[in-house]
């Protein structure tokens, strides 16, 4: 109940600056190039081995992760940060709420708003309903996948938001980390002894499973860990900073 | 709960923060009843904001004990904070949110059911004379209007207990004026601890004082108490024709004398000296030619110097 005050209160919050606007356009005008030039050379080769939903939307769907990769950690800076800063953070400490709703409130907040970047993304191949016929069980693994892949973004966002008071380290922080745990498998590449575990690791790996229409219980279990060990450190990381201040 | 009196609104035991070795809080324990208004003072880095932080749930103690309204809140801390309002120094406010929003926000923080809301945010406006601002947006308010609503922010669920840290800090004289009364009014339904380093504050609104310093707690008693120790302390007389240094010196009572000029003396008394009337009779008679006795009372600064830089052993309980 609180929660969804709490992540209410964020949505509407996100939507109050400037920035989430900016971010939303400027992200949706990228993802509407790369859907044009995708169509376009789908145009061009119409009898091309894949199908129009492999070669428009999966390949979109592949781009636009990398996008949001740099994207996500500019929405999940302040969550946090911000409120400890300006010292509005107290209103929540003192307030009889939980430290894990707090989190989880401030999480589903943010996944509201990336929830609906996904829905502008995926409004794009859908248009093409109109002249041709669409793989709908690709298009909707491609969007659990994306999701489960922003959702782990987010967490990992917000728990780099709950170490600082600087916003702008808190996106530099996890954008870093997320820029390792997606390069971390061309490092598999290199070295034979691991690649397998770095590959395991690799974030944007197992992205790819949900792009060709698989649905893998190891790729949604890796996110989930990654999404639940990610909320219980922020949540950890709220308990003792009472424990510092 | 009213009808127990006995049962203390807050209850602190023995409480002790650390940061690192330095020590913040150094073994404080104090009470709070309904309908009180406890000032807390002390100068800066005293451990005032650290207790009351300590006392929201906004600070783990090192050690002790805070109970409030009987549940304890480290063990039980959500059934504990719902009888809690906190004002921070800094109001926890969101600039972008207008007045209304953010109260309805802190409304739903503190778990009041929806359909009551409304009328709760309506009814903690109306006690901080934030009528006619409910739309506007808290960044565009004044300081003083920002501190009114985190007041409001502070009293919407109607909490038992209200903390109140330095409330008047930064505000012009006549919001202070106003603010203070909104204090003296919270403090007739609830309990209020405020933290200050202004002194007449605490003359103004408060009903018992405790100074701390150095995470200490120096003195805890009511305002009369604290009244009684600015007893007078020394008279200065002025005359047309003021008399020598000696026989001021031999009107009953003074201790010692200091000639400020040619007209005025300031005369130190013995302590429980009550003389200012014969000295005014004497005055007369010997026809000095008075022109004002003034009595000079120790001023609350100068009992906090004392206090403050008194011994160890003076410590009170």
């Amino acid at each position: 109940m609180t929660t969804f005050s709490i992540a209410w209160r964020e949505l509407r919050n996100l939507f109050l600056s400037p920035l989430a606007w900016c971010v939303l356009a400027v992200v949706q005008v990228i993802h509407a190039w790369i859907f044009l030039t995708r169509v376009d050379s789908f145009r061009g080769n119409p009898a091309g081995v894949e199908g129009v939903t492999d070669q428009v939307a999966a390949g979109l769907f592949s781009l636009a992760s990398i996008v949001l990769l740099m994207i996500v950690p500019l929405l999940s800076m302040r969550l946090m940060s911000e409120e400890r800063r300006s010292g509005s953070l107290t209103l929540l400490f003192s307030a009889p709420v939980r430290m894990s709703e707090i989190i989880l409130g401030k999480y589903l907040g943010l996944m509201g708003f990336l929830g609906l970047m996904v829905l502008m993304l995926l409004a794009m191949p859908l248009s093409l309903a109109v002249g041709t016929h669409l793989d709908y069980g690709k298009l909707a693994s491609s969007t659990l996948g994306l999701l489960l892949l922003l959702g782990a973004f987010a967490s990992a966002g917000l728990y780099m938001s709950t170490l600082t008071r600087q916003p702008a380290v808190a996106a530099v922080a996890s954008l870093g980390l997320l820029l390792f745990l997606w390069f971390i498998n061309w490092l598999g590449q290199e070295s034979a002894r691991f690649s397998e575990v770095l590959h395991y690791l690799s974030i944007v790996d197992h992205y790819s499973s949900f792009l060709r229409g698989g649905i893998d219980s190891v790729d949604i279990g890796y996110y989930l860990l990654f999404i639940g060990s990610f909320l219980i450190l922020s949540i950890r990381r709220l308990d003792s900073a009472r424990l510092q201040a | 709960m009213a009808t127990e009196p006995s049962q203390a609104l807050v209850k602190v035991e023995d409480l002790y923060r650390f940061y690192g070795s330095r020590c913040a809080v150094n073994k404080l324990g104090f009470e709070l009843h309904r309908g009180e208004i406890l000032g807390l003072l002390g100068p800066n880095g005293a451990g005032k904001t650290s207790t009351l932080q300590m006392l929201s749930g906004n600070l783990a103690p090192s050690a002790g004990r805070i109970l409030i309204g009987g549940v304890d809140l480290l063990d039980e801390p959500l059934a504990a904070k719902a009888a809690l309002g906190y004002l921070p120094e800094q109001p926890p406010l969101y600039p972008d949110l207008s007045v209304d929003e953010y109260l309805l926000y802190a409304a739903a923080l503190h778990r009041l059911p929806r359909p009551k809301r409304r009328a709760a945010v309506d009814a903690a406006r109306e006690r901080c004379g934030l009528k006619d601002v409910g739309r506007r947006i808290i960044g565009n308010l004044s300081k003083g209007y920002q501190q009114r609503v985190g007041v409001a922010q502070a009293i919407i669920h109607m909490p038992a207990v209200v903390i109140l840290d330095e409330p008047t800090v930064g505000l012009d004289p006549i919001q202070i004026r106003e603010i203070r009364e909104l204090i003296r009014e919270l403090g007739r339904q609830h309990g209020v601890i405020l933290s200050t380093h202004i002194l007449p504050e605490v003359q103004a609104v408060c009903s018992r004082v405790q100074i701390m310093h150095k995470g200490r707690l120096l003195f805890a008693d009511s305002l009369a108490g604290l009244t009684k120790r600015l007893d007078v302390t020394s008279l200065v007389l002025e005359c047309r024709e003021l008399p020598g240094v000696k026989e001021l010196r031999a009107l009953p009572g003074v201790a010692s004398v200091d000639k400020l000029d040619s007209r005025r003396a300031r005369l130190r008394l013995e302590p429980g000296a009550d003389s200012a009337e014969a000295i005014a009779t004497l005055a007369v008679k010997e026809k000095w030619g008075l022109r004002g006795l003034t009595p000079e009372h120790k001023s609350l600064e100068q009992v906090f110097v004392e206090l403050t830089t008194a011994d160890d052993t003076e410590v009170a309980a």
